[in-house]
């Protein structure tokens, strides 16, 4: 299955919806969409990962690289992500300890606000 | 002699073919259904990064795998013509996706259970392996050599 993308705004929160497959030729576009969504001003992300199907580690490369540009403007991209078998890579990357991994878009949300 | 072979051009676009072919294989030769996804995130992961170093320094020269079930194990080689130093070592991986380097091989590590990588007169080689149904073993290793 091929890469889908959708973005909607939700109490100043930019969600980007994730659908398909994020490997060495679908994720540039994920890239692309996230520099876009930076350089219109939106510093504070929600990736829902929850209809992901396949990520390997050039979608993490994109997601890290994600992270390091709202980051730059005092940002946050947090994830939202109940699938074991695309945790398992975050664990094993150690990326657990990077990302902030939520069960919903709403948990994300909410704990991003109150980390305001 | 491989199961199953495949050569193919290194485009970015056809990794996911490797991997549908390679899950398909390992499915047949009886590899656990447990363990196919770690077999498709693996194999995706080396042809990834032999895809990109073929782009970088041997773009006219196809990217192979060879799949092999034998009776106890299921093995997947994925060979990189490319002969660029450091490779093996995972220098390039990563390279133009802002991936850290090394980030693919770790991968591939955390989720075979055999893997062993080594510089061949035809590039280098990054073997994996799992077992198949009826032969489960506890425990797995890692070699470069």
């Amino acid at each position: 299955m091929d890469l889908k993308l959708d973005h909607y705004s939700k109490d100043g929160i930019e969600i980007v919806d994730v659908e398909g497959e994020i490997d060495v030729y679908t994720a540039p576009r994920l890239r692309e969409l996230l520099i876009e969504l930076v350089n219109v001003g939106n510093y504070q992300i929600v990736v829902n990962m929850e209809k992901v199907e396949f990520l390997d580690s050039t979608g993490l490369g994109v997601l890290v690289g994600g992270l390091k540009r709202v980051r730059a403007h005092d940002g946050s991209l947090d994830l939202v992500c109940t699938q074991e078998r695309i945790l398992k890579i975050f664990r094993i990357t150690g990326l657990t300890k990077v990302f902030g991994i939520h069960d919903t878009v709403d948990e994300a949300i909410t704990n991003r606000k109150s980390e305001k | 002699m491989p199961t199953v072979e495949v050569t193919f051009t290194p485009l970015p676009a056809h990794v996911r073919t490797a991997r549908l072919v390679a899950t398909a294989v390992a499915r047949r030769s009886g590899v656990p259904e447990t363990l196919l996804d770690e077999v498709r995130l693996a194999v995706g992961e080396a042809c990834s990064r032999a895809v990109e170093a073929h782009r970088q320094h041997c773009p006219s020269e196809p990217v192979r795998i060879a799949l092999t079930g034998q009776d106890d194990r299921f093995e997947i080689e994925v060979i990189n013509a490319s002969t660029a130093p450091g490779q093996a070592r995972g220098a390039m991986a990563g390279e133009g996706t802002g991936a850290p380097a090394g980030f693919s091989l770790a991968v591939i590590a955390g989720l075979a259970d055999d893997v062993r990588i080594s510089e061949t007169p035809a590039g280098t080689s990054v073997k994996m392996s799992w077992p198949v149904s009826g032969s489960l073993t506890a425990g797995g290793s890692t070699r470069h050599s």
